[in-house]
């Protein structure tokens, strides 16, 4: 059994991990309100792109094949506009008392979150088995 | 009598060798789940395995120049690698299904854990014929 399949599965893991950090900074800034549109805070979501791992002459058409694992090519923000709100009281406001919110969507960023830790969960499933069927084969005949 | 161990193990060898690989493929498929236009994919066992029994089957390819990448002919399972049908694409064009995919590597799983035990019976014969007890 190859170890291929721990960097798979570790792409994967860093990967929903970057996801989930993004999820966590758009809802901690949430309501990091601004007094100027072009300097709020924008949402910012992950772009997960799958890479065809390099493998070298002698390995098989079938090594060569598989092994895609995933990265985070970037990082995004949404070009969503800003809410707009009036707050006349608040020190950020703008000459006409209006304060603009981020364009986060939070129920969209708990989906979001609920997807991400489910696929990180199927991640460590695979690992676990992976490693448990390594061990097993490790024992063979014994 | 001389004891030929590729044949004492039969199948099973290749078999192991092509369910961890069918794994690899899987763990592909889950670890881009969210990865825009991937395709998921996955491996027609019976086809993998005719082709690992029966290396001669395969037509060779002659390479003429020294930038032509010799096919292998013993590991050319790569016909096995096939693209899956999917059930509900997502509108990004991905086409993995989370949930068959973990029903095909529960399944994968337990197929490598009985070629396991195939192997470990078999080695165990033999380690009862050399022994004598």
């Amino acid at each position: 059994m190859s170890f291929k399949i721990f960097d798979i599965v570790g792409s994967g893991l860093s990967a929903q991990s970057v996801r989930l950090n993004t999820v966590a900074s758009n809802l901690a800034n949430a309501d990091s309100v601004s007094g100027d549109p072009n300097t709020v805070y924008k949402a910012r979501h992950p772009v997960f792109q799958a890479v065809q791992a390099a493998m070298n002459q002698s390995a098989g058409a079938l090594d060569r094949a598989s092994g895609a694992t995933v990265r985070v090519s970037g990082i995004v923000q949404s070009t969503a506009p800003p809410t707009e709100r009036y707050d006349p009281g608040n020190p950020l406001a703008d000459e006409h008392g209006n304060v603009y919110a981020p364009n986060v969507n939070v129920i969209e960023e708990m989906t979001d979150m609920i997807s991400a830790s489910r696929a990180y969960q199927d991640n460590v499933e695979v690992m676990n088995t992976s490693k448990d069927l390594m061990l097993a084969t490790l024992k063979l005949g014994q | 009598m001389a004891l030929n161990l590729d044949t004492y193990l039969g199948v099973h060898a290749d078999a192991l060798k092509l369910q961890s690989k069918r794994m690899d493929v899987l763990a592909d498929n889950l670890a881009n789940v969210d990865t825009p236009n991937y395709k998921a994919r996955d491996l027609d066992f019976r086809t993998a395995l005719a082709a690992a029994g029966s290396p001669d089957a395969a037509v060779p390819l002659k390479t003429t120049d020294s930038r032509h990448i010799a096919l292998d002919p013993t590991t050319d399972a790569s016909a096995a690698l096939k693209y899956r049908v999917p059930l509900a694409p997502a509108l990004d064009g991905n086409t993995v299904d989370a949930q068959q995919e973990q029903a095909a590597f529960a399944d994968s799983t337990v197929r490598y854990q009985a070629t396991l035990t195939f192997l470990t019976s078999r080695i165990k014969d033999l380690m009862t014929a050399i022994t004598g007890s």
